[in-house]
């Protein structure tokens, strides 16, 4: 059976538990997306913008020098790091922003933790001539202030949302009240593969350009389908994007890591599969954290892209099949995988997806003890740069922005 | 006057209205705010007493972390008793307020708190407290398979919303599978106070007595005063009212009289005038 099912069910993950009033908007943007992937001209504009804009096919590095740490494993970095506005975001915001064109709305809106959703989206408005507004939880726009001036100075407006938790869960609820009241002509972009049917359906599809390319470059690299793929996983659209091509390759093992906080054992992490259960956020059925009466549990993550209480349905689905693994990696890790990846290949990558490459590396080690002759190949999404984590990172290594030393001034 | 079996438990409240040859009047007031116990007053306060009419159902809403439908006067009311502590089974307490006035309830909740609780033991200790049925905001009847069997089983009412934007088709099978009456949202939004009155509502209304005549149908979302309610109640059966309310125990608790409910009494007195003021065929 081909999945979701007609009404967008992954078994029992997935479904539509949104206001009646956004049943029309979601029914007319299911007949649209249909439609569009099945017209040349529109698949023929995303492809050519894909190309010429977004500087796609993104190339695979063998990570050399890093995987001297893993084990007896060579790690591919699947770059989506070099895509314009520096990650996989892009891919997905392409697509919706043609599809709202399509649709004869001129006004898209989003959701955005980290700001790289909300930048990529500020983006495609600015491209395609798009009224645009970016809701952001109030801690998020603090701690990422780099990108709510990227938005401005895309001419997009930024509004930082103080209800509840202040954080991405709480940027989502209101772009959902101004969707509500606003549906006639605008597209709410949600960035994740999370919320009602279409989107888990509809941004898979669009990021599933990451596994496409990535299974082609292997196999004419390597002659051979790696052993593993792994991404970080938030709400998991770029780990959506790794597996999509990827999940009826049964050797090819898929692993989601999620962000661990603090520890899963201390009740502050954002790791909704490894440490939450099932319930209904944001329009799906899937696993969320939640609190014994159901009212959704504050998630802890270093990484602002992370930091979501909630998972798109399809991990959930994949997850409880066993098809995927998903397991926690904490902050500590991450950033230890931050700095290594940076100094042993000089590529800085976003915290998200230093997740991804910490998860990486240990599962590298792990095959080496329980597989010893077993040389595999594991390819990481390295869904994007660490540009905006540059303060994040200065703070938890305790490194200030000051010169090691001065020369040449005459006293 | 025969009550139609769809009618179920809260339609009864309509139809006593109707009898009196006027439209109903429906409260929301959030469990838990500003306390637990001082909402069960409210809630109580809202049902007026001797020659003071009062609303003729109570909506008991249940505060929720991550409420899509409310406004900010709702959210505030909400995420204050949240921090305070209210639990879902409050709602039970609620109930059992109310029906001590005489008047009968009906709980507005987000799916996943019902989810959570169990559907069929929510059922079942909601049935047991004495409510009528549950409001659904962010659950259509297209997710509702467990929620249906469960409110059959246990002879609630299923009160789902229907919206301008509906289609013919979905106000069709929305009214078939609804037990009560069916909840309008007079605009497309969320909820709060409005100044102007919905152009939409009344278009709406004709096209779902068009299409399910028998059926009672409430007004909600941007209503707040008695001429809205006199509007309203000219071309639906009840005009519910949410923010109006709740602004009044958010005014009360800022100046510092948490348990004053003379704003909320005049508010209520002058609904419960505006949906008599129309003399209804």
């Amino acid at each position: 059976m081909t999945l979701p099912d007609a009404s967008g069910h992954y078994d029992v993950f997935g479904g539509k538990y949104v206001p009646e009033a956004l049943y029309a908007a979601l029914d007319q943007l299911e007949r649209e997306f249909t439609s569009a992937l099945a017209d040349p001209s529109f698949m023929d504009e995303l492809h050519r913008l894909q190309r010429d804009y977004a500087g796609r096919p993104s190339p695979i590095t063998e990570a050399r020098r890093l995987s001297e740490q893993a084990g007896n494993a060579r790690i591919l970095l699947k770059r989506e790091d070099l895509n314009h506005t520096g990650s996989h975001k892009i891919n997905n915001v392409l697509g919706q922003a043609l599809l709202t064109k399509r649709m004869g709305k001129t006004r898209v809106i989003a959701e955005t933790g980290a700001g790289q959703h909300g930048v990529a989206t500020a983006t495609a408005a600015a491209l395609l001539g798009l009224e645009c507004r970016v809701y952001m939880g109030k801690v998020d726009t603090d701690r990422q202030s780099v990108n709510v001036a990227r938005m401005k100075l895309l001419g997009a407006e930024v509004i930082a949302v103080e209800a509840g938790s202040a954080t991405l869960k709480d940027a989502m609820n209101e772009a959902m009240r101004d969707w509500v009241a606003s549906v006639d002509d605008t597209h709410y972009l949600i960035g994740t593969v999370a919320g009602p049917h279409p989107f888990p359906l509809m941004v898979k599809e669009f990021q599933r350009v990451i596994s496409t390319e990535a299974r082609g470059q292997i196999l004419d690299t390597y002659g051979e389908l790696p052993y593993a793929v792994a991404a970080c996983v938030g709400g998991g659209s770029n780990a959506m994007g790794m597996f999509a091509d990827f999940i009826d390759d049964p050797e090819v093992h898929l692993f989601g890591f999620e962000a661990g906080g603090d520890g899963v054992e201390t009740q502050r992490h954002a790791a909704s599969i490894g440490g939450g259960s099932i319930g209904v956020l944001h329009g799906t059925r899937t696993y969320i954290l939640q609190d014994e009466d159901g009212q959704t549990v504050e998630s802890h993550s270093i990484s602002a892209g992370l930091d979501y209480p909630g998972v798109g349905p399809e991990h959930s689905f994949l997850a409880s099949r066993g098809r995927a693994v998903y397991e926690p990696v904490t902050d500590a890790e991450a950033m230890d995988a931050f700095r290594l990846l940076t100094q042993t290949e000089g590529i800085m990558p976003a915290i998200e997806s230093a997740h991804g490459v910490a998860g990486a590396l240990r599962l590298g080690r792990r095959l080496a003890e329980t597989d010893p002759d077993l040389r595999p190949l594991i390819c990481v999404c390295l869904s994007g740069r660490g540009d905006k984590d540059i303060d994040t990172a200065l703070t938890w290594f305790g490194i200030d922005g000051l010169p090691n030393d001065t020369v040449g001034g005459v006293k | 006057m025969s009550v139609p079996d769809h009618a179920g438990k809260s339609g009864k409240a309509f139809q006593k209205a109707k009898e009196e040859g006027r439209g109903a009047l429906i409260g929301y007031l959030p469990v838990g705010y500003p306390d637990v116990p001082t909402s069960y007053a409210a809630m109580a306060a809202l049902c007026g007493d001797g020659d003071n009419p009062g609303v003729d159902l109570v909506e008991i809403g249940l505060p929720y972390s991550d409420p899509m439908m409310d406004g900010p006067v709702i959210q505030r009311a909400g995420t204050s008793a949240l921090a305070r502590g209210v639990h879902t089974r409050d709602v039970f307490g609620a109930i059992e307020a109310i029906a001590a006035t005489g008047t009968p309830a009906v709980a507005m909740t987000y799916w996943n708190l019902v989810d959570r609780y169990g559907v069929q033991r929510f059922a079942r200790d909601f049935a047991n407290a004495g409510g009528c049925g549950l409001i659904t905001p962010d659950l259509t009847p297209d997710e509702a398979g467990e929620w249906i069997a469960a409110s059959d089983e246990h002879d609630l009412d299923r009160i789902f919303l229907v919206a301008p934007s509906s289609s013919d088709e979905r106000l069709k099978a929305t009214a078939e599978a609804s037990r009560g009456w069916i909840y309008a949202t007079a605009i497309m939004g969320v909820t709060g106070t409005r100044e102007q009155s919905s152009s939409l509502a009344p278009v709406l209304v004709e096209r779902l007595r068009a299409l399910a005549p028998d059926r009672l149908v409430g007004v909600g979302l941007g209503v707040s005063n008695g001429d809205q309610a006199a509007d309203v109640v000219s071309y639906a059966d009840g005009a519910i009212v949410g923010s109006a309310f709740v602004r009044t125990l958010l005014d009360a608790e800022d100046a510092g009289r948490p348990g004053d409910f003379s704003a909320l009494r005049r508010v209520v007195a002058d609904l419960a005038d505006g949906v008599r003021r129309t003399p209804r065929s």
